[in-house]
């Protein structure tokens, strides 16, 4: 057993030399090491960018504050949003993914252990390229600098003309390379789900998990490909003189804002749909009752997947389309609130007459409905487009997509982690440490993200390093910022429990939670084939089946 | 190991998945239109908006010849595929090598149509929107045709050290779905660069 | 008790947002004190849209809560699992089928509002207006009227009983930026080569402040907008007094200034700006025929008096770092005279 175990300071860890250990970490395609890797190399970029949060509140603190230049905080801006959203929400979803994905199935690893490999390393290598212009950003003359043309990088301004040295271009090649690394990902994904799944197991009987990350993964293909496509444009016009986005030479700045948001838009639910899964997953057990609906919560996800396809231009209602696009964008963006409601609606029915235990996990899911349903509905003010045009641009969008992407996504993430923490090292979290991380993350998160929304009432744009006093701003940046510290204090609890637990918690055994899916039917952390004999599955819960032999699930499914 | 224990009555001796070389091939492919079809979108939004010449009128033939071979190249991958699959390697090996030079008089042509437009015609990336966006789409299309003879070639070699076998069939079938993908496209881009944007 | 605490924040966020309404003096560019008809229209969808919103928040939130409370594990309890439900299928009907309903209200409400701005016929009493946004600074031409003038931009207010709105084209002259002046009217974006529209007819005189809303670079934080809604008597004198050529009008015999004038004219300053009636004609920077007309420059960075014109020709960077003008680093007596020169610009 020992000789397979695969955490970091796991118990009865094989004793190895350090340069052995290195050896084995980085020439791994195991698919439970490299998951591992995905989420540390994430939980170190989400520090990163979110010092570079904290930086850009510093300079907001007051009106007309020095801390930073202009220039530097353009670049902040720009390497916080693109870091966050490329280099910390999608590779630590990947990382759970790679990790979980077999383990629910019943397989021993992914279908392309390699090409597993190979997609990790192109998004760590993107992750470094995009850092490296911090030094090389000026090419030849002079210090670096950072691309600061904002994460979605409207043309002309990523145009030789406007982003002279070459930032743009490590800008650009970065989210080229993670982007074939991404679709790298979804490949496996699909076809490990698809191809790998233990005897028993039909896609009706799969973990939700497994199905929405099924989902997910369609939407990568379909998504990041146009990103894809769109760099590899942007490089023709940099490198090669093309007029693509070159506005001089009749090119459109509006194809590229189609271009980007035709990504954009379904990368965020690229982000959620995971969190789902997580919550999905986290609720039914610490409600010790089934999902609600779980066809139904199959079919609203594939209905967000396809909805989501056709409401980028959501994110375009002030850049002067017609009437009629403006329409059926504001239809098909509200749409999507029907079947994401279902998903909630189906949670509170999961929890109703289950016996809820407050554990870690689960406060932070809990957490994550409350917030997810504020942040939904923001959403649908901004896609009301007449609405839109008084809030796009402003602080309001801001507060939405972090009241998203923060009060959902990262919520559910934590909740993730503390949930599988045993799984994956064998030990349990220090729950002390838990709490507090969890309290004081939910205080710091509203008092910056509540109250973020009300300066872009009051007009501020998004993206301005200062702003003129007396114009009813300066009270509210002032509670934002000193939000965002509550924030990072939460998350040095994160990391220290993290690093805490890690060495010193105690043995959390094979099935810590009394839980249903396969994962949790072997040991902890699982070895490296991670089952000695290919498990057969009769029903979605497997493990209850074992449990409760009188009354097991597949007499009702 | 508790696993064991989840033996139930074992009623899964037929359990049978699809194999995951295709699904992923189908799946590479998805990802790859879909990055095709956003060039061709900006070729077909960019048709008549360049601000000067050359045309695409004055300058582009029909590459008949080309287009021909590479289509035809699809063909004789299928019957090197089926030869390969009843054991002839002989066949397999003719039918392979007339992929690989089918494949390679399409490059060949190209280059030569390149080399008139930039030497002859003066139509470069940078000249208008026009060169931007059909060496860009073209270009594309020309990579995967070269990726996808790098991989011809190989097998080519390994098929001469008697290395490719009856049981690789099933492999080179996924390979030669990438090939026909990279057919299917050419006949998008021949209708969109050389017949709509005509 | 998770709940109760975000219970709180939440009710706080809404108190707060609806606080934000009555709230400010009127030169906070408050999306909820409307002075203008499309502002006005979208005021009250977004009220609609509020309600709405904020009862389905309601409802859902006390259901959450509810659950939570209700069916929290208890102390001593018999370690037994709950009753194992799978679903219904009438429930899931049930809340699919009022959210369809709700949204389709929500979109026909929205359709119809955005119709009526969008789509508003031009009046013929209409003033045009040109809006070209460069890198950091606005440039406003009335081609009707034969005026071109720069970052403030003066309309006539526009009474209900015979309307006079004004209609803007918008163009950009380098990146892209966004026209935004909450109380008048939503954003509208200026994209080079893709010329946008958007219009006002504000309702009562007064100004009324804004700044570019879409990222354009360095500055983008200092490309603000100040509208001056003048009574139509005030608006056609100040449309003579743009028209007039200032030098010819009031060129003074001051020695000082006529030296600053060929100054100005023999730097590099009439590459970049236009003095109508001279052989200034530079169209980079702003038009300065009757820079001494505005209260504020560099697009509302600082205001308009002796020192920090001075400071801004001497240095731009100490006022708005980034800008596109370059440090002229002329001497102490030559900036002088530039300054005064400037100053007789009325
Ligand atoms: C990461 C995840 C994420 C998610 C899940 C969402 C979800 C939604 N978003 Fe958000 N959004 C972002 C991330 C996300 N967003 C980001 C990052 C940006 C900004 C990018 C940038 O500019 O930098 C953005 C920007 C953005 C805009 C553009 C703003 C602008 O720049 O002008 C719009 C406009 O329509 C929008 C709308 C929506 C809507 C309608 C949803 C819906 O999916 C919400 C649906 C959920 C609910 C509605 C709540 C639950 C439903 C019920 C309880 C049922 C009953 C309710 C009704 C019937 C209404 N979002
Ligand atoms: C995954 C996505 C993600 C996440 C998690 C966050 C997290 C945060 N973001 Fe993010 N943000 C974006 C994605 C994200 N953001 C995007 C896409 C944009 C748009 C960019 C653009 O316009 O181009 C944006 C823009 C953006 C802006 C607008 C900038 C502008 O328009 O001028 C602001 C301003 O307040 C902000 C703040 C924050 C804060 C305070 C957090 C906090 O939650 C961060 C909390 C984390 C930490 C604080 C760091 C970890 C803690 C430590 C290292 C301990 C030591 C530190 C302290 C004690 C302070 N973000
Ligand atoms: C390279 C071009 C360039 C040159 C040369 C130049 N300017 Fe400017 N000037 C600008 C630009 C661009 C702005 C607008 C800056 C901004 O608001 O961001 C500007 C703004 C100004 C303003 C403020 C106008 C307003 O209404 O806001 C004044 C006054 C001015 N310049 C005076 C001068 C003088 C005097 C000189 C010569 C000594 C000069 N400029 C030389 C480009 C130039
Ligand atoms: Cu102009 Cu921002
Ligand atoms: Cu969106």
């Amino acid at each position: 057993m020992a000789s397979d175990s695969i955490a970091i300071g796991a118990i009865d860890e094989p004793r190895q030399s350090a340069s052995e250990w290195l050896h084995g970490w980085v020439t791994t395609v195991d698919h439970k090491r490299l998951g591992i890797l995905y989420i540390l190399y994430s939980l170190f970029f989400l520090v990163v960018a979110g010092i570079e949060a904290t930086i850009i509140r510093i300079q907001l603190v007051v009106p007309h504050n020095h801390f930073v230049s202009p220039e530097v905080f353009n670049r902040m801006f720009t390497m916080h949003g693109t870091t966050m959203i490329f280099f910390v929400a999608m590779p630590i979803l990947f990382g759970f993914g790679t990790y979980l994905i077999p383990l629910m199935i019943g397989a021993r690893d992914m279908a392309f252990p390699r090409l597993n490999a190979l997609s990790f390393w192109l998004m760590a290598f993107g992750g470094l390229l995009l850092y490296f212009s911090f030094v090389g950003g000026n090419g030849l003359y002079g210090a670096g600098n950072a691309p600061d043309v904002g994460w979605f990088a409207y043309a002309p301004l990523t145009s030789r003309a406007f982003s002279v040295g070459h930032s743009t271009d490590f800008w650009t090649l970065a989210l080229l390379v993670s982007g074939i690394g991404s679709i790298g990902t979804a490949v496996n994904f699909i076809s490990t789900i698809l191809c790998m799944r233990c005897p028993g197991m039909t896609l009706g009987k799969m973990p939700l998990l497994a199905w929405l990350n099924l989902v997910m993964a369609g939407m990568v293909i379909l998504a990041v490909s146009p990103l894809t496509a769109a760099q590899i444009m942007l490089c023709v016009d940099r490198y090669l003189g093309g007029h693509f986005f070159d506005t001089q030479a009749g090119g459109s700045a509006v194809l590229w804002m189609h271009f980007f948001w035709i990504f954009g838009h379904p990368e965020v639910y690229i982000l959620v749909i995971p969190c789902f899964a997580f919550a999905s997953e986290i609720i039914p057990v610490f409600s010790r009752k089934p999902i609600f609906g779980y066809p139904v919560m199959v079919g609203a996800t594939v209905a967000i997947a396809f909805i989501s396809m056709s409401v980028w231009a959501h994110h375009m209602f002030a850049v002067g389309m017609s009437s009629y696009g403006n329409s059926f964008f504001t239809i098909t963006t509200m749409i999507v609130s029907v079947p994401t409601g279902i998903k909630i609606f189906n949670w509170i029915g999961t929890m109703w007459g289950g016996k809820i235990q407050f554990r870690a996990p689960m406060l932070f899911c809990i957490a994550f409905l409350f917030q997810f349903l504020i942040a939904g509905l923001t959403g649908i003010m901004l896609g009301a487009s007449p609405f839109n045009w008084q809030l796009t641009g402003s602080y309001f969008v801001v507060a939405h997509f972090h009241y998203v992407i923060v009060g959902a996504i990262l919520f559910t993430i934590f909740g993730a982690f503390y949930y599988w923490f045993p799984k994956m090292t064998g030990r349990m979290y220090h729950q002390g440490m838990a709490r507090w991380h969890f309290w004081l993350f939910v205080i710091g998160f509203h008092l910056t993200f509540d109250f973020m929304h009300i300066p872009g009432l009051l007009g501020m744009p998004r993206r301005i390093y200062t702003y003129e006093p007396g114009r009813g701003w300066d009270i509210w940046n002032f509670i934002v910022t000193v939000g965002t510290f509550v924030q990072g204090v939460a998350i040095l609890f994160f990391v220290a429990g993290l690093i805490w637990s890690m060495f010193k918690g105690e043995p959390a055994g094979d099935d810590p939670w009394d839980a249903w899916t396969l994962e949790w039917s072997t040991t902890s952390p699982p070895p490296y084939y991670n089952f000695a004999e290919t498990p057969v599955v009769e029903s979605r819960r497997p493990l209850w089946d074992i449990k409760h032999p009188e009354d097991p699930d597949w007499k009702y499914e | 190991m508790t696993s064991a224990a989840i033996t139930h009555p074992p009623d899964h001796t037929d359990w049978i998945l699809p194999s995951r070389g295709r699904v992923g091939m189908y799946v590479l492919i998805a990802a790859e239109s879909a990055i095709f079809l956003i060039f061709v979108v900006a070729y077909i939004f960019y048709i008549g908006k360049s601000e000067y010449g050359p045309m695409p009128k004055d300058v582009l033939d029909l590459p008949i010849f080309n287009t021909v071979c590479l289509l035809s190249s699809s063909l004789t991958i299928h019957l090197a595929i089926r030869a390969l699959r009843d054991a002839k390697l002989g066949a397999f090996k003719l039918w392979w090598f007339v992929t690989l030079a089918l494949g390679t008089i399409f490059l060949i042509g190209t280059g030569r149509e390149w080399y008139r437009l930039i030497y002859e015609k003066g139509l470069t990336v940078n000249t208008n929107l026009f060169g931007t966006t059909y060496y860009s789409l073209v270009g594309l299309h020309a990579f995967h045709v070269t990726v996808g003879l790098t991989f011809i070639a190989l097998a080519m070699i390994l098929a001469l050290l008697g290395k490719v076998q009856p049981e690789h069939s099933e492999r080179a079938d996924v390979f030669a779905m990438y090939w026909h993908f990279v057919d299917a496209v050419w006949v998008v881009v021949f209708t969109v660069v050389y017949v709509v944007g005509r | 008790m998770p709940r109760l605490l975000v219970l709180a924040c939440c009710v706080f966020f809404l108190a707060s947002v609806s606080f934000a309404g009555p709230a400010g003096s009127p030169d906070i560019p408050n999306i909820f004190r409307p002075a203008s008809t499309p502002a006005d229209s979208i005021l009250g969808l977004s009220h609609l849209v509020l309600a709405i919103t904020g009862i389905i928040f309601v409802v859902v939130f006390t259901l959450m809560a509810y659950v939570v409370v209700k069916f929290r594990r208890r102390g001593g309890d018999d370690g037994r699992e709950p009753p194992q439900v799978y679903g219904s299928n009438q429930v899931e009907l049930a809340w699919t089928v009022i959210p369809v309903l709700i949204v389709l209200v929500l979109f026909l409400a929205t359709a119809r509002v955005l119709l009526s701005i969008q789509d508003a016929p031009q009046p013929p009493g209409a003033i045009e207006v040109v809006a070209i946004g460069h890198q950091y600074w606005w440039e406003y031409r009335y081609p009707a009227l034969g005026v071109v003038t720069a970052n403030e931009l003066h309309v006539p207010v526009s009474d209900p009983a015979h309307p006079t709105p004004t209609f803007l084209t918008l163009l950009s002259a380098d990146t892209d930026h966004s026209f935004w002046v909450p109380q008048l009217a939503g954003k509208t974006d200026l994209i080079p080569n893709h010329p946008n529209h958007t219009w006002i007819d504000p309702h009562s005189t007064g100004l009324y402040v804004g700044q570019c809303a879409q990222y354009c670079g360095v500055q983008h934080a200092k490309m603000l907008l100040r509208v001056y809604v003048d009574s139509r008597a005030d608006f056609d004198r100040w449309i003579q007094q743009e028209k007039a050529s200032a030098v010819t009008a009031n060129s003074s015999t001051d020695a000082v200034v006529q030296q600053g004038r060929s100054i100005f004219e023999s730097t590099a300053c009439i590459n970049c700006h236009a003095v109508s009636g001279t052989v200034a004609n530079g169209r980079f920077g702003p038009d300065l025929t009757h820079l001494m007309s505005r209260d504020t420059i560099a697009a509302g960075a600082a205001s308009n008096t002796h020192d920090n014109l001075r400071a801004w020709i001497q240095n731009p960077d100490s006022i708005k770092p980034g800008s596109l003008m370059p440090a002229m680093n002329l001497t102490k007596s030559d900036l002088d005279a530039v300054t005064a020169y400037l100053e007789t610009l009325r």
